[in-house]
């Protein structure tokens, strides 16, 4: 019955059938169930006294005459003056741009009654094409972050801004007239107005400095680019274009430079249909199991000593068939390197190599690469500059030295919070009381500004005024969708006021654009007409500058002779090492918490990192040879602690064994061990910023000696998802390679048979069930498993949409965590491995594949016969209904769920002190505007679970009736589909011909049903004949057959 | 004429006597316009057809601060084509200020009259629109008298209309005059027994069996004892106790009848029935949004900049608004008018105007009763789901001329017409999420 050989596990302690594991596999919920003491284990706890008993009987006495009482007296309060555009009850949708140092999302924010609640991708922008990433989801979660500061402060007394502004004012003529310096330090400024605001800045005082650092630097890139190109630029890169990738350690659709418009670009070459069996290779040779390395076909652990040798063996076997001379720079046994360089010579000019190395003398010799395979002009443009990374390495350590030399007489962070996130962060914090004036314009007390004499709290991004180009000829305005909440300045505004010019700064901008874009373009007349079209569409492109760039093609675009790269060569051989048998660190930046500036968001902290599943931790991930030396056992929820130790010093660490960390490395994320971010991330995890160390010039995150783990022997409990809601070894996941997908659309399919009567028969045709009838919708999902690359966007926006709370990291443990739709990511092992030896083999470089679970909607859904009080029922649409206010909390429903996506809510999660610090959207006033009005907070006692975004339809379908027509495909999408970088989730009605999902299955209305005609789809678990509604295609690897065996 | 009774089927009776009004008003008017139908003069057209768009425009456009027949915001217009020619006319309306500001005497005056209110520009309206509308304001002006007849027809009608509920007085005196005759035929039957009793009593062939039964006593206290009489009296008891727990747990949050008293007298009986301002004027909301709205105080000063300016009321308006009536300015000590909700659904239910009011087409009154009769607003109807699902049951879906329902109207097999049921009506996810 199962056509696939393959064996699938989520876990270790899966794929060992550790006994911890077997015994959580069978229950539903786990055996122990603390409730009122949830944190100790003591026996006091548990059994009730007869004070309960009173107690109890108080509150039954209380409650009775409670409810006889009248009901309270509710106020309804409308507006004095209402604003013509806002109607309560009805959203609003404002376009704007999420700008976050260097990182770019073009968004449309949904307001109701004045206030945001939800982030939307823009379609309309080229950039992110509609996609979202977590942190973006996430981000109006932050605006209403009760941390955030509320005012200014002056030596840490409340302050006004008239007070400030003399402060500063005084002392920056002070500093200035005796010709001290004064540094504005922030990170990738976006804004050109920004920039603008800083040069009024540098104009009125003297000897001032920009100096501009990011949290994970690129410079390698620029430098590399000035060495072979003469620009120090980073490059756009165009992955749609590329069939074949190679990429070194670049998390490029996590965490590298723009990961949702690479995301974009990348899944539209996984997209494949049977007339068009055609998708990209990718190579990635990294250490860590990263996001982009689990979506590889073909994965190579590397350690970090090795990279730069194997950029360099690359080299050397693209130009042998190049006829170019190489170096003698080489390393041997890197997997699949000489399988990656044939087929990237195949594909010359439609293929693409990146390195995520921060060592320019790398990235020089992988821009020789592209230079021989002549990618330049088609995946790569070396013309169109990305603005994402205009950090200065080596600008910083001039900063930091001439600060802790006394040099600096005024610093001003202009929203960067280098104490933290900076390698020399400490240096800094000490060199600090040097300067006569430290200010910070942090929105949040965080670890710079509290060093800081003035804190002038900036604006969120959602109250601001502002604009962005996140690459040249292309722009994004920003504008403030809510009033400021608190009395904070936009830090624009102050530079401009502390330099003089009391223009406001949404004028300043206005006048900005006049002169430098509006003066430009043709398309619209008057400067108002232009003003409302590129705020309104989000966006605006320059298209002359976006062609005449490609006009003046002076640089080597096309020219195929490489740049003299020997010195490159010769540091490599330098610096890496192919044999280095010390434990080499390499620290990586998570794709929920990223660089850490996030952090106090709990939405991010609790989920579950794509690859290693963990919520609200930070660990080091070793693989499994290195946690056998060590003798570190990790069970169910259960691991040790290791002492690491960098350059002298010693940290305890929790650790994660994973499959794929390529051997004598261990990982470890940054963005962690936050002092001053506020309740909900402080000291959570340990901060891996101290151990940013420098090659070649510039900023590494790798240390390749000095590092050595040793065991403690003591335990710890990371918080992991991964094996929660376990499949129990069943076929839920059907994937082939590309060769045999070409031979055969259905190849991976598995189509079970069951017996009966009159001999085996699909299960779809034996049922007990008479069936729905379907006559206005029929609402299904389609779930690309090829597209899905993981990155659980859809997760927070999800979250975002449907009020889901968040549980916190005890509660995780207790397996309880709330999301309604979870990524499932599975390890397999390839076939023929059924020896337990074989399959430990397997685990050390396992294939990955992320599932999207969610309630499946099924048309017989075992949930809703067994529920005694019809509280899960099914709609007329397709639609499996879940009343909150109808379910007593019996738990049948997901005890009789095949796919374990139902959530019980064992707690109260608002207005419950308990979890104030956790589930801050629910818990404080502030917090709770962010809740969707349309959505019920879902009680303790009750069961909930994916409704398909139902308060969605109905706004479609209202939508749609009040114009007298029939929705249209794609006015009515679901949160989780409509965040996707990928596209890999298709929302839509099953009963329109004409929708995407019905094309895309190609639905057949027979008369005995549809017949879906679409040879990739299958349902999870058919056997059961449940006929859910979500359809999943089935994952394609572009890998060779003959690499099936191990 | 109205009781107050538990069920949604008192709207529906009222609806007879006002659409007997209604038709009344109709007839009245058709019949005067053809009177007058040749007597088209200076321009002002008096075909009926161009009067009754007339008058739309004039309810959608110019009710909220004018009437026919008395001040209002802004002038009387009744005659107003006697004192200023149709283009004058025209012109003012479209764009009053560029008239005024031409230095056009009458205009000018006008304005200074009215405290420099100006006048909304009705830019959209365009020439003819204006003078249908005047061609109705010529109607009423003329036809006012004959209008006071109508009002007192109203009055006839409304008497006629009371009539036509008297049946239930006529059955409760039915019902009285049956327990009368019933008591009277158990009077005649007593009577009858004791006669018959005494008769037999002076017989004396009687045998032993049939004396015992003539002796025998009446005894009530034998009755009372009896099993049967108990098992009875303790079956009704219990079953009057149980509905009477289950009714009453029915109610509990159930705020029928609920009108608290609210910062503002506002009276829905002045302004939505005497004056007959359309609910959509302040309820902004009610076709477009979940939210019928609690009008902006700003819709309130459209009409009370200028109108009831001394009432105590009102100012407690200016007061929210910081306004001050001497110098129609704004100040900048605003404080929201807190309103006490009366119409208060749980959390749990999701209930949109719009999708009722806009796609359904149902009238304010079948929930919220005769609204433009309250004085103080009550909650009218329960708000239980039990009445939801009831409406959702009786209800014909609103499908004419709407796209959406066409092919579900082909797919109805019955013969009954579409109901709010048959469309997944009475799902819990239609109202719960």
């Amino acid at each position: 019955m199962k056509d696939n050989k393959k064996q699938y596990w989520k876990g270790l302690e899966e794929l060992k059938n550790d006994p911890e594991f077997v015994k959580y596999a069978d229950k539903e919920f786990p055996e122990y169930l603390p409730i009122n003491n949830r944190s100790t284990e003591g026996d006091e706890a548990v059994g009730s006294s007869r004070r309960d008993f009173l107690k109890l009987m108080g509150f039954g006495v209380a409650a009775a005459s409670l409810a006889a009482c009248e009901a309270p007296i509710r106020k309804a309060i409308p507006y004095l003056n209402k604003p013509v555009d806002v109607d309560p009850g009805v959203a609003n949708y404002y376009a704007s741009a999420y700008v976050q140092g260097g990182d770019y999302c073009s968004v449309v924010v949904k307001t109701r009654e004045g206030r945001p609640i939800k982030i939307e991708g823009n379609k309309l922008s080229k950039i992110s094409q509609g996609g979202v990433s977590a942190q973006v989801e996430a981000s109006v979660l932050s605006l209403y972050d009760d941390e955030r500061l509320k005012h200014p402060y002056i030596n840490g007394e409340k302050a006004t801004w008239q007070d400030v502004d003399k402060e500063v004012i005084g002392k920056l003529n002070s500093v200035s007239g005796t010709g001290g310096k004064i540094s504005i330090v922030s990170n990738t400024v976006l804004s050109p107005s920004t920039k603008a605001v800083v040069e009024e800045f540098k104009a009125k005082f003297s000897n001032v400095e920009h100096v501009i650092y990011d949290t994970y630097s690129a410079l390698g890139i620029r430098k590399a680019n000035e060495a072979t190109f003469g620009k120090a630029i980073v490059p756009s890169y165009d992955f749609s274009k590329a069939q074949v990738i190679a990429s070194f350690g670049a998390d490029f659709l996590g965490t590298w430079i723009s990961p949702i418009e690479f995301t974009k670009q990348y899944s539209k070459t996984r997209k494949i249909s049977k007339g068009n069996a055609k998708m990209s290779r990718h190579y990635q040779f990294e250490s860590n199991l990263s996001l982009t390395g689990a979506n590889a076909d073909y994965r190579s652990p590397t350690k970090p000593s090795q990279e730069g040798l194997a950029v360099a063996q690359l080299y050397n076997l693209i130009a042998a068939k190049a006829g170019v001379s190489g170096s003698a720079v080489k390393i041997d046994g890197v997997q699949h390197l000489e399988k990656a360089a044939n087929d990237l010579w195949a594909s010359r000019g439609k293929s693409l190599v990146v390195s995520g190395s921060n060592d320019s003398a790398v990235q020089a010799v992988v821009n020789g690469i592209n230079q021989l395979l002549g990618n330049y002009g088609s995946t790569i443009d070396i013309d169109l500059p990305v603005n994402y990374r205009q950090g200065d390495d080596t600008q910083m350590n001039t900063f930091v030295e001439s600060l802790k030399q006394g040099g600096v007489a005024a610093v001003i962070f202009l929203g960067s919070n280098p104490v933290y996130n900076h390698p020399k962060g400490g240096e800094i914090a000490s060199a600090l009381e040097k300067a006569k004036l430290k200010l910070s314009t942090a929105s949040t007390m965080d670890e710079t500004a509290a060093l800081c004499d003035i804190v002038a709290p900036d604006h969120h991004y959602l109250e601001s005024w502002n604009d962005a180009s996140p690459r040249s000829g292309t722009y994004s305005l920003v504008q403030p969708v809510i009033r400021p909440l608190f009395d904070t300045r936009q830090a624009q505004e102050s530079l401009l006021i502390w330099a003089g010019n009391n223009t406001e700064y949404y004028e300043y901008l206005r006048n900005y654009w006049n002169t430098n874009f509006y003066a430009n373009q043709s398309s619209q007349i008057g400067f108002q007409s232009f003003w409302d079209k590129t705020l309104h569409d989000g966006i605006y492109e320059h298209k002359a500058s976006v062609d005449t760039t490609d006009a003046d093609d002076t640089v080597s675009s096309s020219d195929e002779t490489v740049a003299d790269i020997s010195q490159a060569f010769a540091q490599i051989q330098k610096n890496y090492k192919a044999d280095n048998t010390g434990i080499e660190l390499a620290l990586y930046q998570k794709v929920a918490i990223g660089d850490g500036s996030q952090a106090n968001n709990p939405w991010l902290q609790e989920m579950p990192d794509p690859v290693t599943k963990a919520t609200w931790d930070n660990y080091l991930t070793i693989s499994q040879a290195m946690a056998a030396e060590l003798g570190v056992a990790q069970k169910e929820g259960d691991t040790n602690l290791v002492n690491l130790t960098v350059g002298g010093q010693s940290y305890e660490v929790p650790v994660v064994i994973q499959p794929g960390q390529a051997k004598g490395t261990v990982g470890l994320a940054l963005g962690y061990g936050r002092k001053n971010a506020g309740k909900v991330a402080n000291e959570i995890g340990l901060d891996a910023y101290p151990f940013v160390t420098t090659l070649n010039g510039s900023i590494s995150y790798n240390m390749s000696e000095g590092v050595t783990v040793e065991a403690t022997g003591k335990s710890y409990q990371v918080a992991r998802t991964q094996t929660h809601q376990t499949i129990m070894g069943r076929t839920i996941l059907q994937e082939a390679y590309l060769p045999e997908y070409e031979k055969n659309p259905s190849a991976g399919r598995s189509f079970p048979k069951i017996a009966t009567s009159t001999g085996k028969k699909s299960p779809y045709d034996v049922t007990l069930w008479k069936g729905h009838k379907y006559e206005n919708h029929h609402w299904g999902l389609v779930v690309d498993l090829n597209s899905c690359t993981g990155c659980s966007a859809c997760t927070i926006s999800c979250q975002a949409e449907n009020n889901v709370p968040v549980v916190g990291k005890e509660e995780v443990l207790n397996r309880r965590e709330m999301h309604w739709i979870r990524i499932d990511r599975y390890y397999s092992s390839p076939e023929g491995a059924s020896e337990y030896k074989d399959l430990e083999k397997a685990a050390d470089n396992p294939e990955v594949t992320f599932q999207p679970m969610m309630c499946q909607h099924c048309n017989n859904a075992p949930c809703e016969t067994v529920c005694p009080v019809a509280a899960t029922t099914h709609s007329s649409e397709g639609l499996n209904q879940m009343t909150y206010n109808r379910c007593i909390g019996t738990r049948y429903c997901a005890n009789n769920c095949p796919y374990k996506v139902r959530r019980f809510n064992w707690f109260k999660y608002h207005d419950n002190r308990q979890f104030a610090d956790v589930n801050t959207s629910m818990n404080n006033n502030l917090g709770k505007m962010v809740l969707n009005p349309d959505v019920t907070v879902r009680s303790r006692g009750v069961m909930e679970k994916c409704s398909f975004c139902v308060q969605r339809i109905q706004a479609g379908k209202l939508e749609a009736k009040k114009e007298g027509r029939r929705p249209q495909d794609g006015e009515i999408d679901v949160a989780c589909a409509s965040s996707c970088p990928a596209d890999a989730l298709v929302f839509g009605d099953m009963n329109d011909p004409k929708s995407k999902i019905s094309q895309m299955l190609k639905l057949d209305k027979t008369e005995n049903g549809v017949k879906v005609g679409e040879e990739r789809a299958y349902h999870v678990l058919e056997e059961i004949s449940v006929k859910p509604n979500v359809s999943y295609l089935t994952k394609i690897r572009n890998k060779d057959v003959a690499d099936k065996e191990a | 004429m109205i009781k107050r009774k538990n069920n949604a089927l008192v709207p529906y009776l009222l609806s007879y006597p006002l659409l007997i009004i209604y038709l009344t008003f109709l007839t009245l008017f058709a019949s005067q316009a053809n009177v007058y139908a040749q007597e088209g003069d200076s321009g002002i057209s008096t075909d009926p057809a161009i009067i009754a768009q007339g008058k739309t425009m004039f309810e959608e456009n110019c009710r909220a601060c004018h009437a026919v027949d008395r001040k209002v915001v802004g002038p009387a217009l009744k005659e107003v084509y006697n004192r200023k020619d149709l283009a004058w006319i025209t012109a003012f309306v479209q764009n009053s200020q560029k008239v005024i500001e031409s230095g056009d005497q009458y205009a000018v005056d006008l304005y200074n009259e009215y405290n420099k209110t100006v006048m909304t520009p009705f830019p959209f309206l365009k020439d003819e629109d204006v003078a249908a509308i005047v061609a109705y304001i010529k109607d009423q002006t003329e036809n006012a008298a004959v209008a006071e007849v109508a009002e007192g027809g109203e009055g006839a009608e409304v008497a006629a209309a009371d009539e036509g509920s008297i049946p239930s007085n006529y059955l409760t005196a039915i019902l009285v005059g049956l327990l009368i005759v019933l008591i009277l035929i158990l009077a005649v039957l007593g009577l009858i027994i004791s006669v018959l009793t005494k008769y037999l009593r002076e017989k004396k062939d009687l045998d032993e069996i049939d004396r015992e039964v003539v002796e025998q006593k009446f005894g009530l206290e034998k009755v009372l004892k009896s099993p049967g009489f108990l098992g009875i009296v303790v079956f009704i008891f219990t079953a009057i106790v149980v509905k009477t727990i289950i009714d009453g747990l029915y109610t509990v949050g159930v705020q029928q009848g609920y009108a608290p008293t609210q910062p503002i007298a506002f009276s829905h009986e002045i302004h939505a029935g005497q004056y007959e301002i359309d609910c959509n004027y302040c309820h902004t909301g009610v076709t477009k949004s979940k939210n019928a709205n609690i009008p902006s105080a700003n819709i309130c000063m459209n009409c009370h900049s200028a109108i009831k300016t001394e009432s105590e009321e009102i100012k407690k308006i200016y007061a929210a608004l910081d306004y001050d009536v001497a110098t129609n300015q704004y100040g900048p000590n605003q404080k929201p008018i807190e309103w006490v909700r009366v119409h208060n659904l749980p959390d749990l239910a999701y209930f949109n105007h719009s999708q009722h009011v806009n796609v359904g087409g149902i009238e304010c009154q079948t929930c919220h009763g005769p609204i433009e009769e309250m004085a103080v607003v009550r909650q009218y109807s329960n708000l239980t789901m039990g009445w939801c699902i009831d409406c959702h049951r009786k209800t014909d879906v609103n499908t004419v001329g709407n796209e959406y329902y066409d092919k579900l109207v082909e797919l109805h097999d019955s013969k009954d017409a579409l109901k709010v049921k048959d469309i997944g009506g009475l799902e819990c996810s239609k109202c719960h999420y």
